[in-house]
């Protein structure tokens, strides 16, 4: 299965969002897309999901538009995995994942055992099937997401897009949850935001400025001072590992002037 | 989840459910100003259907088949069809407190049937149920503008709906006071409150297949209204195409609603709380609260119409009266509840 994106365009409100993004997604690679806020992450991440219709360029699966290919179908390719979807439903954790069949069944298709073992499977690899009959609101915001990506995997589709997975989650969190998708074997996209998880867990990496793609390649290549000097402004030294990764770390900014400080007088 | 149940289960949960809707339709038909024993009625509908020639009194058998029952029929199509109205717009608008009677729709729909019954719209072409469907429509129409303009959110939803109703129920009022005839203007609370005491056979003929068409075309999209729990974008990425499912359900809604306000007028709190009574049964997957919602809507409304008989002696309350007399306090504990689930 092939997956990419031709020159996308896309403006909301008149402002240009995304601008000629162009992108080929490697079977089985896990690519990670990183951009200061506003940079068009989300956007582009609609885009290829399919939810969104690029106002011009297409986004290809195994070379036609997605807008070739029916709903359902691009549902069984590529599942995605919101920033921060929320409902206020009494439903549980279960059940949550239980949606990701949704794509796999008809109006009167009837549910399966089948069905049933794909969601036990996909609720033990999130570690989360002793929850299962837990109550969302009752869930933490970790445990919540690592249910959306369970159903994402119980919606067997051979891509994973993720939009910024890690999000208010502890660092513990963050970085067992980007370790679960990094063992399944996929094919992943996802936003990223901090560039050292980008760096540990991606093939490849999309930097994004401005609603352009301004880099792309392997973390050592693509991660380099000036660049994230130039992107994110922000003063880093990468320190490599020898082994083709890399670390980043932030050097705290130079102090400013000091501003001019206005004393009040005694009025006389 | 209900689906892995074994179908012999299944069945005969449904049929158990037939059996407590027919026994409702009994009992709605039994209680009144003159009570009539329960085998009266299931002999009348003998003689009626089958022609068993029971003998019985010919009053009791006029009473039950041409007033009673039909009056039944009519208030279980309508309580289903607003309960089913009420989970559509509580799911996909994602909206603990939509209904269509909070939205406008039902407001709209008097409005409309008002119009071509007294002001004489439409010159004879627009029967009074098609008069409804427009006006539900073009309410429904301008709240979610006015809603959307206003930011989508929960809050915006219902304002505009608030903003709505008042809008069509002052239209409704002033066509009522200004054109009509003192006759006409007691029709006022008619339109307003919801009242069964005209309905006859020829209404059930009207209300029997939307109600049923509503529920098959609400069962059909059952999956896809479970997709809609994490909202649009979560539907649209599981498979379901989201502009497709709102536009025939956003319809079928407002066909369901407008012919129910065509027939019995704008009845409250149905399509608010019984979807919320029916969750607390059987839970949130739309495969089971659906039919849930379908049937206790038509008992709530078989007995909110049987209340609305009997409790005062020798007069007939508008039946929009009891359901909100039950549906204000059921509104608030929901409204209180919420609280500690958000």
């Amino acid at each position: 299965m092939t997956l990419s994106a031709k020159n996308l365009h896309w403006s909301a409100g008149g402002a240009t969002i995304l601008s000629d993004v162009s992108l080929d997604v490697r079977p089985g690679e896990f690519l990670g897309i990183i951009g200061p806020n506003g940079s068009g992450k989300t956007s582009l991440m609609s885009l290829i999901s399919g939810i969104r219709k690029p106002q011009a360029g297409a986004v290809l699966l195994d070379g036609r538009p997605l807008s070739d290919h029916g709903r359902q179908a691009i549902a069984r390719r590529i599942a995605f995995v919101e920033q921060q979807a929320e409902t206020t439903e009494r439903i549980t954790a279960r059940q949550a994942v239980e949606l990701g069949r949704t794509p796999y069944l008809g109006a009167l298709t009837p549910w399966s055992r089948a069905d049933d073992a794909i969601v036990d499977r996909a609720l033990e690899e999130v570690d989360m099937a002793h929850f299962a009959g837990r109550l969302w609101h009752t869930l933490s915001g970790g445990e919540r997401q690592r249910l959306h990506i369970a159903r994402a995997l119980a919606q067997q589709s051979p891509t994973l897009l993720l939009d910024e997975p890690t999000n208010h989650l502890d660092i513990g969190h963050q970085i067992s949850l980007l370790q679960l998708v990094r063992e399944q074997e996929l094919t992943v996209v996802a936003a990223l935001h901090d560039l050292n998880h980008a760096a540990m867990f991606c093939d490849r990496i999309a930097v994004m400025q401005g609603g352009r793609i301004v880099a792309l390649g392997t973390p050592a290549k693509v991660l380099e001072p000036q660049r994230l000097l130039e992107v994110f402004g922000v003063t880093v030294d990468v320190e490599r590992d020898g082994a083709g990764g890399c670390f980043i770390r932030y050097r705290r900014p130079e102090p400013r002037p000091p501003r001019l400080k206005l004393v009040a007088s005694e009025g006389k | 989840m209900i689906s892995d149940r074994p179908i012999l289960l299944r069945t005969g949960a449904a049929f158990a459910a037939l059996l407590l809707l027919l026994f409702a339709l009994g009992v709605g038909a039994a209680v009144g100003e003159t009570a009539i024993p329960l085998d009266v009625v299931a002999k009348t509908v003998a003689n009626r259907l089958w022609h068993a020639g029971y003998p019985l009194e010919p009053i009791d058998e006029g009473i039950i088949w041409n007033y009673r029952l039909s009056r039944a029929m009519v208030a279980a199509c309508c309580g289903s069809a607003l309960a089913l109205c009420g989970v559509i717009l509580q799911s996909l608008l994602r909206n603990a407190l939509a209904d269509p009677y909070i939205l406008g729709i039902s407001a709209g729909a008097s409005t409309g049937a008002v119009s071509v019954a007294i002001l004489g719209i439409g010159a004879g072409a627009l029967t009074l149920p098609a008069g409804a469907f427009l006006g539900a429509l073009v309410a429904f129409g301008l709240v979610s503008a006015l809603a959307l303009r206003a930011g989508r959110g929960t809050s915006a939803i219902i304002l505009a709906g608030i903003a709505g109703s008042q809008l069509f129920n002052a239209l409704t009022s002033f066509i009522v006071t200004k054109a009509a005839s003192a006759e006409q203007a007691r029709g006022i609370m008619f339109w307003l409150l919801g009242n069964l005491s005209g309905v006859r056979w020829p209404d059930v003929w009207l209300a029997l297949p939307v109600a049923i068409l509503g529920l098959l075309v609400c069962l059909w999209h059952a999956r896809a209204l479970d997709a809609f729990t994490f909202g649009t974008e979560s539907a649209a990425s599981l498979g379901i195409p989201v502009r497709r499912v709102y536009v025939v359900l956003i319809a079928i809604s407002a066909l369901m609603t407008a012919t129910m306000v065509s027939i019995v007028g704008s009845i409250g709190f149905v399509g608010l709380v019984i979807p919320h009574a029916a969750r607390m049964v059987v839970g949130v997957r739309h495969g089971l609260l659906l039919p849930a919602s379908a049937l206790i809507g038509a008992i709530f409304m078989i007995a909110a119409d049987v209340l609305s008989r009997v409790i005062i002696p020798g007069q007939v309350l508008p039946i929009g009266v009891i359901t909100a007399l039950f549906g204000a306090p059921a509104f608030a504990l929901i409204l209180s509840q919420r609280r500690s689930v958000l």
